[in-house]
């Protein structure tokens, strides 16, 4: 990639100067509207970022993420309203459910590659949100709401949009950051040779099922405090909202059109995914028609057809096309490179 | 439990597990031939039946009568599908090719909600409607046909991929592409001709449920998943074992439902499959 050839310094204030834009953002655009579609972008892009640490850097395909998502929202909530539980706490909470469950579910599957991992992963994800919705504890397909009694930072509740907006820009950061130290640590080299070459990475005594584990626990974890998030947002939750395949579908999408396995590609994909879907429905009216199904689908195919690494290696494809550009190899051999 | 309720509990999973077994043994054609998962096959179903809709709602033609004409739509569906996407990601990395099939599946979905609006519709008054009655047995005369339907077109495939010369083509360039080739067999007609197969199954299986299902944009989601078990259960690539697995699922699903309940039957055959890719990835008659 690219990014390896800018200097450290400079990609540490790139970084910093992208944060404290973000952070400005919301008080330029001040409309209630307006600031509830960034915070959809950025709630896309923590979600897209949480599924690239096992779909993207472990390689390791998972169509059922919304069963983690779903766990986030239910214990958080749950655990408020019998317990009355900050939801604080509740997330993290249902951040170790999340967990456990990752490790129970990935146990047994491990063991199986490529589309068989994949079809086992909607298979679960389906029987759960089977469960839930015929469960009476949880309120079934009635759904759970969220007390309207009280507000402020201790119960995570807001009347206004912007203090959604900061928690839901430090989640991200939080996760982000995550994917960062991953990426540079042993563990992350060990994702990659798990990805790209499992049996020569089993030879050198990498324990496969372990650092699959691993990732998916991560990943997981992440992925249930955005669930929980959602569920503080919304104020209501039930399995179509939180546990359906189609959740897991749009959290795959992200990564995959931002592109796989890179830091900060799911970011761009989340807004290029959402932006999309809000406009398509102001566009074309109702959401019934389809359209933002078919601009987004299109997009998918063309993503998967001329660029498997998402619109961050089509932008990149593009440089190279401009005056001045470095000429390297394809982006997938630089990933591949073994470095000391 | 009453031996006559047991008998209707089984003829009832005997004729749905029938139409599984005709939507999976395409997904599972495709599947064998060349090693893709085709997750937009439910939309294949779909088309089907809305084929089957407009002909009756326009020309009012039968679905049953219509099937000649479905089947050949589809199979025109399933080469133009694999000539404008497939052949591009047949060398691409897995995830792109479980994605591009993904996008047809939403695409499919999209085009079907923007055109023909995402209202339920029913054929009243099909060629087939009411009941027969066999002793103390009795079940829709829709089903019963789309039974037999399934049983011949599974047959006419079986016969086909084992007895005919274009059929023995196919197989063999699932067995090992390479070697196929060196027989002078086109690699990529055998391909386009797999999806355009592949396709009219789901079609004709379409064609026959459109007398008796509600027909909508998303309808293939129901479908796909326990498609996907019954291939798995049958073994990826052999038609044989998802003609099988197809009955053994829907005996499951009925039987289930009854014993369980009706809003645990996806359940139940879900499960079943997780058991199969554990115990026995390979399925019944599966490759090794």
């Amino acid at each position: 990639m690219s990014e390896r050839t800018i200097p450290t310094p400079v990609k540490a204030f790139g970084a910093l100067a992208l944060l404290a834009l973000a952070a400005l953002l919301p008080l330029v655009v001040t409309e209630p509207s307006q600031q509830n579609f960034l915070i959809l972008i950025l709630m896309g892009a923590q979600l897209g970022v949480a599924w690239n640490i096992v779909g993207g850097y472990a390689g390791q395909v998972s169509l059922g993420h919304a069963v983690f998502y779903g766990i986030g929202a239910y214990t958080s909530t749950m655990l408020l309203l019998t317990l009355g539980l900050s939801p604080w706490v509740g997330a993290l909470a249902g951040g170790g459910v999340s967990v456990l469950f990752a490790l129970a579910m990935g146990w047994p599957c491990f063991r199986l590659k490529g589309h068989y991992f994949a079809m086992a992963t909607i298979a679960v994800a389906e029987i759960v949100q089977i469960l839930v919705t015929n469960s009476e504890f949880l309120e079934g397909a009635v759904g759970l709401s969220l007390p309207m009694d009280q507000s402020g930072w201790g119960v995570l509740i807001f009347l206004s949009k912007l203090p959604y907006y900061y928690v839901i820009l430090g989640l991200l950061v939080l996760t982000v950051l995550t994917a960062w130290a991953i990426e540079r640590s042993h563990i992350g080299y060990y994702f990659r040779a798990i990805k790209d070459e499992p049996e020569a990475a089993r030879a050198l005594g990498v324990s496969l099922t372990r650092y699959k584990l691993i990732a998916l626990s991560v990943s997981a974890f992440l992925t249930a405090l955005g669930g929980s998030f959602y569920a503080q947002k919304e104020m209501f939750i039930d399995p179509g909202s939180v546990l359906a395949g189609a959740i897991s579908i749009k959290i795959a999408l992200i990564a995959i059109l931002g592109g796989v396995g890179t830091l900060l590609g799911p970011v761009l994909g989340a807004a290029v995914l959402i932006t999309i879907e809000e406009y398509s429905r102001t566009l074309f009216g109702s959401t019934g028609s389809g359209t933002d199904m078919i601009i987004y689908a299109a997009m998918i195919i063309l993503v998967a057809v001329f660029s498997p690494s998402g619109v961050l290696g089509l932008l990149g494809d593009l440089r190279r096309f401009l005056p001045g550009a470095r000429s390297k190899g394809p982006d997938m051999a630089d990933k591949m490179e073994i470095r000391p | 439990m009453t031996a006559d309720i047991l008998f209707q509990v089984l003829v009832s999973g005997l004729l749905i597990g029938l139409i599984y077994a005709l939507v999976a043994v395409g997904l599972t054609l495709i599947f064998g031939v060349m090693d893709i998962v085709n997750f937009a096959h439910g939309e294949f179903l779909m088309l089907g039946m809305y084929a089957s809709f407009w002909a009756f709602a326009l020309f009012a033609v039968d679905p049953i009568v219509a099937l000649p004409f479905t089947a050949l739509l589809l199979f025109a569906v399933g080469v133009i599908v694999y000539q404008t996407v497939i052949r591009r990601i047949l060398k691409a990395p897995m995830l792109s090719q479980i994605f591009a099939t993904f996008g047809l599946m939403i695409l499919l979905r999209g085009l079907a909600q923007f055109f023909w609006k995402p209202d339920h519709r029913l054929i009243p008054h099909s060629l087939v409607s009411g009941n027969l009655t066999l002793g103390s047995v009795q079940f829709g005369l829709p089903q019963f046909v789309a039974a037999l339907g399934a049983v011949g077109v599974t047959g006419g495939l079986w016969y086909f991929l084992h007895r005919t010369r274009l059929g023995t083509a196919l197989e063999a360039t699932a067995i090992d592409r390479e070697a196929a080739t060196l027989m002078g067999i086109d690699g990529q007609k055998m391909f386009a001709l797999a999806w355009g197969i592949g396709a009219a199954c789901a079609g004709i299986a379409g064609g026959l449920i459109a007398t008796f299902f509600p027909i909508f944009p998303e309808v293939g989601a129901n479908f796909i998943l326990i498609a996907f078990v019954v291939v798995v259960l049958g073994g990826f690539g052999s038609v044989t074992g998802a003609f099988l697995a197809g009955i053994i699922v829907g005996l499951i699903e009925v039987l289930g439902g009854f014993l369980v309940g009706p809003e645990y039957k996806t359940a139940i055959v879900l499960s079943l499959l997780l058991v199969v890719l554990l115990v026995r990835p390979r399925g019944l008659m599966g490759k090794a």
